[in-house]
Order: structure tokens, then sequence, then C-alpha cells
């Protein structure tokens, strides 16, 4: 379970401030801001613009290309499971949908009481030891139902995963 | 009696199963035993099977127990492990490995054997030897040591890494940079990823003598996101050799400067093409650039830039310093040195398999990797990532070569090897080639963004026996298409991983088997 900081321009204009001397200053800084506040608010698009000298729709267009960055809020967990060819070898197929009904939610999207986020990744590199996942930021390899079970046990305890 | 030294793996592999609670459980149990113990968190040895694979030092030298669970320790402990007592999960003295001793280990010669982060090991392994050498031989030997070892880009397109070096030397300009592809997005592959958790100090002299040959004096590392470990560990590296003064200005006395920086991809496979990884290294969406010109000529920022994986530039080091004739004697034809092998998915012994070039595709899978985890026969291999072919048993005689691979239409890429059982279904695999090339696309090619989705589709109806003929011609004059009307090999080569399944095994396609098949 990741704790993010309020949304807050000041804080905001602060992580820019940090990050805009960067050379191509634009992905830096909305990783930075995802890392606080847990998604990228769309007030900042509008506040990086200004300050890197680009236009609105440059920043939306990066915004909005990469798979990783979020508009809204994530589940307080988020776990990734891998869908790439390698977990696939090893049954993460199977599994998916074993982690799909244990907690509630479907691939790609968020529990309606926030508590998990479920989304594909694709090769966290744990190829030999796959099925693999990333659980609160945690990697976890040769993934099975019994840790399926664990990190559903988390989630609803609202608990660290690892942390029982 | 000197305190024992303990190894126990820190790397993403190990940590994923449970190495950091294994180191957990070894301190409290040598706490409560009283001894005093040095454990150092080295990087994996490559043989994740094995993993968490605790070392201890004796000597015989270093003994190995692994795979090692948190529940194990104390037994161990009890079993007097620390002098190298036998149990079973011992695995002997773990120089002596059948599985270690057949590879020959040239750019990975480290991992595993240090601790990642000391300089001071680092160096007495062999560690800015080369860059010395370099510094001694000045830029142009430099470029022309790394032109007679042979080395061919290790990232997938094979190009050989002295000829761009000698691109970008002649380029005139006030700035040039060295960027490091460490996208590594193929499923299968993670050799990347372990030089820059277990060796990162070998990264960061590589792209140093880079710098000193072509005159650029800046580098980038554009990590994947999904390899958070290896960028923290990178990072902290780079201040390390920077407070050695081993980066920064006037390097090791010599008057060249370099330094570098870390950046993070952010879940894009098609970053990890060149030119689309620029644009995001600008701070751009990832855009496919036409070619010409070449990033040698116009690359970052506009600038001449010497791009490569991080493997080929991890393997500058040793050529500077054993010459590029010491390289360029292994291998076979024009496959020069050796190949970091990743032998992954469902495979008894997985990890990384250095080996010269020619071994053959069987002998990997069957004797090295000991065939499936799953005990069930081999059904196919796919090679060389999500734009690589699958092979099937009936061409595991074809040697591990860029040429040979390419004569059967498959590719060794990056140099990762998953292994399928026969439970899996080749239509379903197909599928997802495509569905992947969807989701990846850059979107800039209309056959490739599009046709893609229509793969899809089009696999579905034949799969469900829906007017079949028509479905597989249309499939396959798809395929056509984005292999001609593509800019990049995203859509250009996800036809290989389609036809292949689709020519070796047709009975997943629903159809009768030994039925031909419209394909290639
Ligand atoms: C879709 C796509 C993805 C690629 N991904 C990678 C990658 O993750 N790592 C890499 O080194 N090269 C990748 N490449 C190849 C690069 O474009 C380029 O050839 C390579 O970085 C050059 O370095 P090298 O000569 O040292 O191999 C990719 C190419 C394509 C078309
Ligand atoms: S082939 Fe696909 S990924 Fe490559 S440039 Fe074209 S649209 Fe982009
Ligand atoms: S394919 Fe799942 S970790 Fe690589
Ligand atoms: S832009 Fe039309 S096919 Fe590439």
């Amino acid at each position: 379970m990741a704790v993010y900081e309020d949304w807050s321009t000041e804080r905001a204009a602060q992580v820019i401030a940090e990050h805009k001397h960067l050379d191509g200053a634009t992905m830096p800084i909305l990783h930075a801001m995802q890392e606080t506040f847990g998604f990228v608010p769309d007030p900042v698009v509008p506040m990086i613009a200004e300050t890197l000298n680009l236009s609105r729709a440059e920043v939306y267009g990066v915004l909005t290309f990469y798979h990783d960055f979020r508009r809204e809020p994530p589940g307080r967990t988020v776990v990734k499971l891998c869908a790439a060819e390698a977990c696939q070898s090893m049954g993460s197929t199977a599994l998916t949908a074993y982690a799909e009904e244990k907690l509630g939610v479907s691939m790609g999207e968020t529990s309606a009481d926030g508590r998990v986020t479920l989304e594909p990744i694709y090769c966290l590199g744990l190829c030999a030891c796959a099925p693999s996942a990333l659980v609160d930021g945690q990697l976890v390899g040769r993934l099975d139902r019994a840790t399926v079970d664990e990190i559903a046990e988390c989630v609803a305890a609202g608990k660290h995963f690892g942390e029982v | 009696m000197k305190s024992p030294r303990i190894f126990v793996p820190n790397d993403a592999t190990a940590i994923a199963c449970g190495a950091d609670r294994v180191a957990k459980r070894l301190e409290a149990g040598l706490l409560a035993r009283g001894i005093t113990a040095d454990i150092t968190r080295n990087g994996s040895r490559g043989m994740f099977w094995l993993e968490p694979l605790v070392e201890i030092e004796t000597e015989r030298g270093r003994i190995g127990y692994g795979p090692v669970t948190p529940a194990d320790v104390d037994e161990l402990l009890h079993a007097g492990f620390l002098t190298g007592a036998d149990h079973p999960k011992c695995i002997g003295v773990v120089d002596e490995l059948p599985w270690l001793k057949k590879q020959t280990r040239l750019t990975f010669a480290r991992i595993g054997i240090i601790d990642p982060l000391s300089l001071t090991e680092y160096e007495a392994h062999g560690g800015y030897r080369g860059l010395k050498r370099a510094i001694d031989l000045g830029p142009a030997a430099t470029v022309e040591e790394v032109v007679d070892s042979g080395l061919r880009g290790r990232g997938g397109a094979g190009f050989p890494t002295g000829i761009k070096w000698r691109t970008v030397a002649a380029a005139p300009a006030d700035q040039k940079y060295i960027v490091c592809n460490a996208d590594e997005g193929d499923s299968g592959t993670f050799a990347d990823r372990l030089i820059m958790e277990a060796d990162p100090y070998c990264l960061i002299e590589g792209m140093t003598i880079a710098g000193l040959a072509v005159g650029a004096t800046k580098g980038f590392v554009y990590c994947r996101s999904e390899y958070p470990l290896a960028f923290v560990v990178m990072e902290k590296a780079i201040e390390k050799a920077r407070m050695a003064g081993l980066l920064g200005d006037n390097i090791l006395g010599s008057g060249v400067s370099f330094d570098m920086e870390m950046r993070m991809g952010a879940g894009a496979y098609v970053c990890g093409e060149e030119t689309s990884l620029l644009e995001s290294l600008e701070g751009k969406r990832g855009l496919v650039r036409a070619k010409p010109p070449l990033p040698a000529h116009v690359g970052l920022f506009g600038k001449p830039t010497v791009i490569n994986n991080l493997v080929s530039l991890a393997t500058v080091p040793i050529i500077l310093d054993k010459g590029g004739k010491f390289y360029r004697d292994f291998g076979m034809g024009r496959s020069r040195g050796t190949m970091p092998i990743q032998l992954a998915g469902n495979i008894k012994h997985g990890g990384l398999f250095e080996t010269a070039f020619g071994i053959s595709l069987g002998e990997l899978v069957n004797e090295i990797g000991g065939g499936t985890a799953s005990g069930r026969p081999v059904k196919a291999v796919q090679a060389g990532g999500p734009l690589g072919a699958y092979l099937p048993v009936h061409q595991f005689d074809t040697p591990f070569d860029y040429e040979a691979f390419a004569a059967k239409d498959a590719l060794i890429g990056h140099g990762g090897i998953v292994v399928f059982d026969d439970t899996v279904d080749m239509a379903h695999m197909a599928k997802f080639a495509m569905e992947f090339c969807a989701h990846e696309s850059c979107g800039k090619c209309t056959p490739c963004r599009i046709g893609s989705t229509r793969g899809v589709e089009t696999i579905d109806k034949i799969v469900a026996g829906e007017k079949r003929e028509q479905n597989l011609a249309l499939l396959e004059d798809l395929c056509h298409t984005m292999k001609l009307g593509s800019l990049c090999a995203l859509g250009g080569f996800t036809p290989y991983p389609v036809v292949s399944a689709l020519t070796h095994f047709p009975e997943d396609f629903g159809a009768t088997p030994k039925l031909p098949v419209a394909a290639e």
C-alpha cells in the first residue's frame, strides 16, 4: 500500500522546479508527479507546458502516449501481473483469471472501493522464474495461487503486501 | 578465526524469490548464535532456478546452497553450512558446476562473484583495465579495436558496433552523446538487467570508453520502468564512480571528460527502437523517426549520437582489455565473440548462459536448460522476443548465429529463448503477437496500427472456422503488407511469430494436420 501526498499546486510547482533543469525534462517531471501524487493530475499539464515552454498539446501528448502514466488515482494496492510470453508459458493466463476472481476486479481496472488496481505489465525480466508480478512495488517470482491468496488477504486487511 | 563470508544475491530475480527474507533470517540466526559473519549481497550468478543461492567462502572455494527458503536458514546453520557442510540443498563448489564451467563468461565474467557496488572488487577482477588501455591507445585506435573485435550490436539488429562508432567519431560537432539502450522489452530477456544489478561499473566503464573513442562527453542510460531495482543500483554506482574521479573531468588524469545520467522509460515497448528512444529522451512521445538521417549523424537533441544496446557497451571493456583479436577468436561465421543467451519460460534450468556463437538451439534447450519445467515435452520456443519466430523441435539443430537464424526466418534478437511445452495453443500465441503489436504501436504507420487489430480479428475467425480459406489468404496478405509497409520492426517483424506459428502448427488453427498452409 503506497501513501501519496494530497494534491497541492505549490507542491506540484516544487516538483517541477526540482527537475526543470534536466535536458528533456518532461518525462522526469511526469514520473516525479506520479511518485508524489500517485497519478498525474490534469492541472499539471499547463504548469509543465508553461515552465518548459511547450504547448499544452505537446505535454498532453506525452502524458497519454506512455502506458505508465495514470490520470486517475490508483487503488491503494497496485497489482501488476506479467502478461508477456515467458509468463504465459508458465500458466499466467489461468493465474490472472484466478486473481481477477480473488480480488474481485478485472484486469485493467480499479475496484469500486478503491482498494486495489489490477494491471498487466509486459515483462519484469524475471522470465526464468515465471510467472511474475509487481505488487506494491515488490517483485514476486514463481507466482502461484497461494501467493495470489496472500495478496488478496493483504488487500482485504488494508496491509502492505509482505507484512502478514 | 576469520569471520565467515556469506553471499546472498541482491538482484531482482533473487529478491523476487525471497532473497531479502533469507538475508534477514540469516542475520537473526547469526545474532542468536553469537556468530559474526560478513554477509555480502552479491549479484546473481545467473542460475535462476537455484535462487536464492546462498554461498559461503571456504578454502575449497565458494560452496553453494539453493534454492534457500527463509525456513531453511536455521536448519542450514544447525547443519554447519558456515564451514561448507553437506546438506540436501548443498550444490557443492559453485565454480565447478557444469552449468557454469561450460560457459565462456567474457561480458558477464564478474556477475555473482563481486559485490556490485564495490569499486575495489570491480578493479580487483579486471575492472578499468579496458579504459586504461583505451586512454593509452587514444580515440582512433580504440575505435579500430572495437571494429577488429567483430562485435555486432546485441540489441537485435546486429549492426557492427565499431563501424557505428567510426561514423560518430568522424562527425564534426560541438556536442556528441552516448546513449545506452536499456529498454530490454523482449519477454525472455534479462541480460541488461543483470549487468545493471550485478556489475554496474562494467556499463559505466564501457560508456566511458565509447565517449573517449568518439569524442562524446555526456551519456544517458534509458532504463525501462519495469526495472526499478536496476535503476537504483545504477544511480548509486554512477555517484560512487563520480566520487572516485571515474566520471567527470579529467578521468584518471587522462584529460578525458565524461559523465552520465539515468533516465526512466514509461512502459512503452516501442521506445526500445532507437529513434523512438531518442524522442522519449528528448521529452516527447515515442514516435519512430524515419531514417536517414541516422542517429550517428543526427541523434539526441540533433547531435551525433552513439546508441547501443547495454550488452554491446558492457562488452567493450573486455575487448579493450584483451584486444579485438582475443574477442574475435570466439564464435562462428560473421557472429564473433560470445552471446549471453537467456533461457526462460517453461524451462527447468533457466538463466543466463554466455557462450560463443555456434551452439545449437537443441543443446541450449534440452541439455543446458534440462527441458521443460513442467516435465512435459517441448512444443516450440520463441527466440528473439515478441517479434521473433516460433521454432518447432525439428529446427533445433539450428546453430545460434545471426545468419543461420535469419535463414530460417528467425532472429536471435537480444538472445532470449522462451520455451513452451505441449499445452501451448499456438493460435493463441499468434493472436497475442498481433495484440501486442496493436497495444504497443507508436501509431505512425497504418499497417502496424490498424493491420495488427485486423490480424487479431482474422485469427479469431480462422480458429472459429469462419470462411477459413478466405481468412487465411487475408492473414497472409496482411502479414505481407505489414512486413513491407512498416517503418520499424514492430510492425515489420510481428508477422514472423504469426507466420511461423501458422506454418509449423496448422492444427492449432483448426486445420487437419498436414494440410498445406498458405503462408510465407
Ligand atoms: C520495436 C523495437 C524494439 C526494440 N527494443 C530494443 C531494446 O529493448 N533494446 C535494444 O537494445 N534494442 C532494441 N531495439 C533495437 C534498436 O532499435 C537498436 O537497433 C539498438 O538499440 C542498437 O544498438 P546495438 O547496435 O548495440 O544493438 C528495438 C527495435 C525495435 C524495432
Ligand atoms: S511499424 Fe508500428 S511502431 Fe514502428 S513506426 Fe510504424 S507504427 Fe510505429
Ligand atoms: S515474461 Fe513475465 S517476467 Fe518476463
Ligand atoms: S505511414 Fe503509412 S505505412 Fe507507414
